[in-house]
């Protein structure tokens, strides 16, 4: 891996604003209930850059929509996610769509169909203001041609009066996010926000919205599976498995000294120059119709007993992080890279 | 203390544990199917596709052992009801009633069943044979075929349909070099021939839309790269996975032609009437008594027509939801 | 597009004229005279050339049966297939797609599923049908039942037998009703299908989902979003059908007896009157391929992705 570790980190962030508790996140199917999320805790302080990380299906998504009450209404989440002293889950529609877009706002994987295609930049960023402040037209109008300038979109002003089809994909993502800040939000949620664009342009996306925590101080929640991104911009990193977070730790330390057997899979995957064959980590992420008991690691990890299939590992203090395996003391885990 | 390639080597090395299903078994749980068999699966799994069927094809056993389920000839005329020669509600005798000519309306629903059926079927077959002939290979070369494909499609596609068939008609009618392939203007070849001509347009565009977009897929290049040529990649490749557009459309041109035909019949324009009849001539025959109260001429084969036009455009949709995965539709 | 009008004008001549000559049944001098009062002397091209010059100068000529001006009485059918058209297509696509609309909100509820079910029978339920039905029950057994001299709902006609000509608009819309009902049934089924198909598409996309994400109202989610881009492909399809309503109504038209474009198609056809058919085919093919243009250019207006 070149790249060097983020280098902007700083002291550690303490103001919790967002504390998710075991959340449970599950979809009823004709062949039974997907179990998604499986107890999963959380926690987001002022200022911070969490990324959250794991494998397609680990629920790492899924977590948020959920707490942003986007799923489909079939849906059953269960467990508390707060954001200050607002309950999310379970709470009236209202309740939710105040929050949305004012407090907590996300922005998604794919800019082209994440913005309607029909209508012009301008409004659909003046909507967003609108919805949560009495703002006049041409008022509204003004502060999307800042918000523009601000992620650093050249010629703002005859943008807005452009279609999303008529921007490259690492511009329609700087709207995006122009839009997702536009009310100065608590919590910016960003679900793989690089995935879809290329790796020039990943870099530029991502120095955007490093700029926008550190300059309007705004949490971000960094959803990916990329490790290279964790290690640019997080502060905070937390790994989820099949609907659990297995290891959380500060980037540093995760990067130094990973305390559970899949973070180490996971560096150990990384690419790295002079390697002839690459090293992934065998076998496949569990069906979440039927997880297997115990550690959901166990039929991967080179290291599983017959104690990892006894009971739900739960996150505890191992050296500088919190970690989920059983068996972390007896196992010397040595740094990857 | 474990150093890394002792970690190493055991990542390395297939490590399978309690609980993780061998490939063997997850094989054998999920039989390799056709996309034809999934499709075959989805659509009787569809409950009211199956009822659709079954009514279907009762009608239609009804209607092909016509000579032991009607009850009367198709011209026997009965014996008068109370005097009355003509025009007789329904009663033991004519179930449903009779024309005016005293003839029993039930067996000439069947009798007309036949004709219409049969039509329908023929020129849905041949209509679909050509059509996706046509559409196949124009779609698969496109360049000068397919644009006189669409250009002549449009055309006719864009009149209405009943000033179509009527001038065709005329024409075929009139161009006495035809008269070998049409037959006499009243015959039933005529009005087959009529309909098809005019049907297949349909199913070749649908078709040309299909193996258009079925042309881009990587197993199209795939074939070209190892040298197949044009009729076989058309005839192996596309027509074949083209077959669920396909089937649907067949049993729209069913539903089409037998709507043609009955339109035709009502007005007039259809078969002779004398020795033969059909469901549109049946329900055209009605056209003038209903006012007069002779409710039964219009209800009975009305409702056995619609009946059998609904069975068929059901397992038509059934058939359209069985071959599209995407439709997202649990149970109907 | 031209190419069209072209060839469509040359097919109409081609049996129309022929149909025509079989049909006057008198000796051969007759018949000559009869071909030449109605242009039917040269070779085919020399009598399209012919005609199109007297029709471009708005010489429509007279028909052959009963030698009335042409023009007058088109104009007429013209104007009643508009008026019933209108009425039909007005009520038939509003209320079709409102049930779309709500259909496809509360999808798979008793209200979806019965909706799908009478938009399936409508369509499956040929017009003729429907139109015989139609007259049965409101002009036959209403008069029965409710004991009324005349009927309740004139099944024919666009003003009763016997009207002086006089615009009466109460009377004209109770003679709309039945055959408005006929094809409105046929739109609602449509376009409540159509409507609830692309809704329902339009449904599962991402751009819905930021929409949410951004906090705004669910009724604001759904009219500004989600209809704004369901619409977009029905009325593409709205403005064609449109341009084929005039010639498209023939055999409601006939079964009412109702004088508009389709009925005095039929009527000209069976009397192989070409003067009559000639200008109807012209019409009838501007009209599609006014409104096919209409459709062309307001689906470009309304996605902007489609524009050059």
């Amino acid at each position: 891996m070149s790249e060097t570790i983020n280098e902007t980190v700083r002291e550690t962030f303490t103001d919790t604003i967002f504390d998710i508790r075991d959340l449970r996140i599950s979809f009823p199917s004709p062949n039974g209930d997907v179990q998604a999320v499986r107890g999963v805790d959380l926690l987001v302080h002022k200022g911070e850059m969490l990324a959250v990380v794991g494998e397609s299906g680990s629920g790492k998504s899924v977590t948020f929509l959920g707490v942003m009450g986007l799923l489909s209404p079939s849906t059953v989440i269960t467990g508390s996610a707060k954001l200050g002293t607002t309950e999310l889950i379970g709470a009236t529609a209202k309740t939710v769509r105040r929050v949305r877009g004012r407090k907590i706002a996300m922005i998604f994987q794919d800019p082209l169909s994440a913005l309607n295609p029909v209508q012009r930049i301008g409004p659909q960023i003046v909507e967003m203001i609108r919805s949560h402040d009495e703002m006049s037209k041409s008022a509204a109008e003004s502060k999307a041609i800042d918000l523009l300038d601000l992620v650093g979109i050249p010629q703002p002003k005859a943008r807005t009066k452009q279609y999303p089809h008529e921007f490259s994909g690492g511009m329609r993502q700087r709207v995006m996010i122009a839009m997702a800040i536009a009310n100065d939000p608590e919590v910016l949620i960003a679900d793989e926000p690089t995935t879809a664009l290329d790796v020039t342009v990943q870099a530029q996306i991502l120095e955007v919205i490093q700029r926008i925590q550190h300059e309007l101080n705004t949490a971000v929640v960094l959803i990916t599976h990329d490790l290279g991104v964790v290690a640019r911009v997080a502060d905070r990193v937390q790994v989820m498995y099949a609907g659990r977070a297995v290891e959380r730790a500060d980037v540093m330390t995760l990067f130094d000294d990973p305390t559970h057997p899949y973070t180490v899979g996971l560096l150990q995957s990384l690419p790295r120059s002079g390697q002839d064959r690459l090293t992934p980590i065998i076998g496949t992420p569990p069906n979440m119709l039927r997880p297997p008991s115990g550690c959901a690691f166990r039929p991967r990890c080179a290291f599983a007993t017959d104690v990892c299939a006894s009971e739900l590992p739960e996150l505890r203090p191992f050296h500088n992080s919190q970690t989920a395996c059983l068996r972390v003391e007896e196992l010397d885990l040595e740094p990857v890279l | 203390m474990t150093d890394i390639s002792e970690f190493e080597a055991a990542i390395t090395k297939p490590h399978v544990p309690n609980g993780e299903p061998t490939a063997d078994e997850v094989n054998a749980l999920v039989d390799s199917v056709s996309p034809s068999r999934l499709a075959l699966r989805r659509f009787l799994r569809h409950r009211v596709a199956m009822a659709a069927l079954i009514i279907f094809v009762v009608i239609a056993l009804i209607i092909i052992f016509a000579p032991i389920t009607t009850r009367y000839g198709e011209i026997e005329i009965l014996p008068p009801v109370d005097g009355k020669r003509s025009f007789n509600p329904p009663s033991a005798k004519a179930w449903f009633g009779t024309d005016e000519l005293n003839r029993d309306l039930y067996s000439r629903v069947i009798w007309g069943g036949r004709v219409s059926l049969f039509i329908g079927l023929t020129v849905a077959l041949f209509a679909s044979m050509i059509g996706t002939l046509v559409g196949a290979v124009a779609g698969y070369r496109g360049g000068l075929i397919d644009d006189m494909l669409m250009r002549t499609t449009d055309l006719f596609l864009a009149f209405p349909t009943l000033v179509l068939l009527l001038v065709v008609r005329n024409l075929f009618d009139q161009l006495s070099w035809l008269n070998w392939l049409v037959g006499d203007l009243k015959s039933i070849r005529f009005i087959i021939v009529l309909l098809v001509a005019l049907s297949w347009m349909s199913v070749a565009r649908i078709v040309r839309g299909t193996v258009l977009s079925l042309k881009e897929r990587e197993f199209v290049e795939a074939s070209i790269a190892l040298g197949s040529s044009a009729p076989r990649i058309v005839v192996r490749h596309l027509i074949p996975n083209a077959i669920g557009p396909i089937i649907v459309s067949l049993t729209t041109s069913i539903v089409g032609a037998i709507v043609a035909e009955s339109t035709l019949a009502f007005f007039g324009f259809g078969i002779d009437p004398v020795y033969k009849t059909s469901w549109g001539g049946l329900l055209g025959a009605s056209k003038g008594q209903v006012l007069t109260g002779k409710w039964w001429l219009l209800v009975f084969p009305g409702v056995v027509f619609v009946i059998t036009i609904m069975c068929i455009n059901f397992i038509g949709d059934a058939f359209r939801d069985a071959f599209d995965p995407k439709q997202g539709q649990a149970r109907r | 597009m031209t190419f069209l009008v072209f060839v469509a004008i040359r097919v109409g001549t081609d049996p129309v004229a022929r149909y025509t000559r079989i049909n006057a049944r008198a000796s051969a001098a007759k018949i000559q005279q009869y071909k030449e009062a109605n242009g039917l002397v040269g070779t085919i091209p020399e009598q399209y050339v012919r005609w199109l010059w007297k029709f471009v100068r708005f010489d429509w000529g007279v028909s052959i049966k009963g030698r009335v001006p042409v023009w007058p009485s088109i104009k007429d059918a013209l104007s009643n297939t508009l008026i019933l058209g209108a009425f039909a297509s007005v009520i038939g696509i509003t209320v079709g797609l409102g049930i779309g609309i709500v259909a496809s909100l509360k999808q798979y509820s008793k209200f979806d599923s019965l909706s799908s079910a009478g938009a399936f029978i409508g369509l499956s339920i040929p017009p003729y049908i429907s139109a015989i039905l139609l007259q049965l029950v409101f002009a036959y057994y209403f008069t029965k039942w409710f004991g009324l001299d005349k009927p309740f709902l004139p099944p024919s006609g666009v003003y009763p037998p016997g009207h002086d000509g006089s615009f009466d608009p109460v009377l004209r819309l109770k003679h709309l009703i039945l055959p408005g009902t006929v094809v409105a049934i046929q739109t609602i089924a449509v376009y409540s299908r159509y409507m609830r198909a692309s809704l329902l598409e339009v449904k599962n996309s991402d751009y819905l989902r930021t929409a949410r994400a951004k906090g705004i109202s669910e009724t604001r989610v759904i009219v500004r979003h989600a209809l704004r881009n369901a619409l977009i492909p029905i009325v593409t399809v709205a403005a064609i059908d449109m341009g084929a309503i005039i010639g498209g109504l023939i055999i409601t038209e006939r079964i009412f007896e109702y004088k508009g474009m389709g009925d005095f198609f039929l009527t000209a056809f069976t009397n192989g009157d070409f003067p009559q058919l000639m200008p109807w085919m012209v019409l009838v093919v501007a009209s599609l391929i006014l409104f096919n243009l209409i459709a062309d250019i307001t689906y470009a207006f309304l996605d902007p992705r489609i524009r050059l």
